[in-house]
């Protein structure tokens, strides 16, 4: 993209974040939403410096990214593994691709209070269900990628000897990793939702146990405080990913 | 002066080999490769000429140890082939298969680490094969950032990097456009007068053969078959001169010839293999 139209589609959606809290410094302000349903952001802002002031804050803060992580590095590892496995044969590809893109269309939600009765209400039931559904786009990904790689590449690596660890650092994961990259996010993007939104159902604590806790004993500016915090963080965290995906070489 | 006579020691032996691939479709079995029996001395540069589809390419995968032939065995200095042997044979493949995720050292290196060369050697190897192509001053670059005609150069370079004494080629320069293909064969043909190496070509270009080639084994359509084989006596390194030559021109066309008819019925095999033509076509 030329620098003209970059700044063109920047300033657009510049201007739609400028044109949402517009609106909703509006809304408040006339009155013609009940505070109760979308406090003034005034409210929002000092109750989130209150927030930020308790020590609840942190620790909700760090129970849930620490939550995300753990989650997200079992999905990868997990997820590059099984494909690694299944990609050693076409027989194997045509067995286990479509079973696990149909598992992966089931809505895993349904399966949540399984979770909570194995793993009970802390951290590790939304760990294992964050992993269970962060896992698929991976794999899937992974599959993709490695059952794509240029047979040349592959004859070539084989006629130098190569063995087979080193043919998949050197030849079979960088020759896949545009496609498995794509799966990285989207399942860092899942394993995230799938946290925040296991907590908000049923947890002892973290973010979305918070967002939950504020909404019922009706302290809307709290709940909205953490709901743009976590908004904040998924922007931030999506323009890292993008950086860091456009920073790598095409070929 | 020529000495790629009888009495060299033979460095590849094929001996009734027969390739049989699973139709496709259809019941029952092609026969690829039938019966083939060669054999290669050290230091000569063989060209391996056919139609496409004749199944040469299958000969020098199997040569190379990348496929088991159905029959039949290879030796190769007078060891039975039964998979890759890096340290005796490299490959130097049709599409550069040089890897777009490294750089043209990283390429070289990767290649050295999977052949099981010191690592004290990767760097004077890489200078020294880039020099000999020409190619020095991009050993930083990335393969997407080079022209297909310098890719392949590098990838030629690479194949003489790995320093094995047998070389098989599958069709190297059949991406290039013809002239670059004219001036990267006069560089092959110069770079290995001085090696030494014995080489297997895999070509379908008439003029390539012969300007390459030590001997030319020229095929039959499906099944692939040692037709004839013509011996082009002309020592090494050849200028562009030999192409001028009427001696050129006479081997040229003689393999014409006895392609001619090859080539037909391998596009009416191919015609034949293909869905049922529409009416009137």
């Amino acid at each position: 993209m030329s620098d003209a139209s970059t700044f063109t589609t920047r300033s657009i959606q510049i201007a739609f974040v400028a044109i949402m809290i517009g609106v909703w410094y509006g809304v408040t302000t006339t009155g013609s939403v009940t505070p109760l349903f979308l406090p003034p952001i005034d409210a929002v802002k000092s109750a989130f410096v209150r927030l930020v002031q308790t020590g609840q804050f942190w620790s909700a803060v760090r129970v849930t990214l620490t939550t995300i992580a753990q989650a997200w590095l079992i999905a990868v590892v997990m997820g590059i593994l099984v494909a690694y496995l299944v990609t050693r044969s076409k027989f194997l590809v045509a067995v286990f691709e479509p079973v696990i893109a149909s598992t992966f269309a089931i809505p895993l939600t349904l399966l949540f209070p399984l979770f909570i009765l194995f793993f009970g209400i802390g951290p590790n039931s939304k760990v294992a269900y964050a992993a269970t559904y962060g896992f698929f786009p991976v794999a899937l990904n992974t599959i993709a990628g490695l059952s794509s790689v240029n047979e040349h590449y592959l004859r070539a690596a084989r006629s130098m000897g190569a063995s087979g660890f080193d043919t998949f650092r050197h030849v079979l994961f960088p020759a896949a990793f545009p496609v498995i990259l794509t799966g990285l996010r989207v399942s860092f993007f899942i394993s995230f939702a799938s946290v925040l939104g296991g907590e908000t159902l049923s947890s002892a604590a973290g973010i979305g146990k918070n967002i939950a806790l504020a909404a019922e004993l009706m302290e809307p500016a709290r709940m909205y405080a953490w709901i743009v915090f976590v908004i904040c963080t998924t922007v931030t965290l999506n323009f890292v990913v993008s950086a860091f995906e456009n920073r790598r070489r095409e070929y | 002066m020529l000495d790629t006579g009888p009495e060299r020691p033979v460095a590849v032996s094929v001996r009734n080999v027969t390739q049989r691939f699973a139709a496709q479709g259809a019941a029952g079995t092609v026969v690829a490769l039938d019966d083939i029996s060669l054999d290669v001395r050290r230091g000569e540069f063989v060209c391996l000429l056919g139609p496409s589809g004749c199944g040469k390419s299958t000969l020098l995968n199997i040569i190379g140890g990348l496929f088991d032939a159905s029959e039949g065995s290879v030796t190769v200095a007078g060891q039975p082939v039964k998979g890759p042997s890096p340290k005796r044979i490299s490959f130097i493949f049709q599409e550069s298969t040089l890897y777009p995720w490294y750089s043209i050292r990283e390429n070289f290196d990767v290649s050295f680490k999977f052949q099981g060369v010191p690592k004290a050697e990767w760097e004077g190897r890489t200078r020294d094969a880039l020099a000999a192509v020409g190619m020095s001053r991009f050993i930083d670059h990335y393969p997407n950032q080079l022209s297909v005609g310098m890719r392949q150069r590098v990838n030629l370079a690479r194949g003489l990097a790995l320093d094995t004494d047998i070389i098989l080629m599958d069709e190297p320069f059949a991406a290039l456009d013809e002239q670059t293909r004219m001036v990267l064969g006069e560089d092959l043909s110069e770079l290995l007068a001085k090696t030494g190496k014995t080489i297997i070509f895999v070509t379908h270009s008439l003029a390539e053969a012969v300007f390459l080639s030590d001997r030319i084994f020229v095929w039959t359509a499906r099944p692939g078959r040692i037709k004839s084989i013509i011996e082009v006596g002309e020592a090494h390194p050849r200028s562009p001169d030999f192409m001028l030559t009427q001696r050129f021109g006479e081997l040229r066309n003689q393999c014409y010839a006895l392609l001619r008819d090859e080539v037909r019925q391998a596009m009416s095999l191919e015609r034949d293999a293909g869905a049922p033509a529409p009416a009137g076509a």
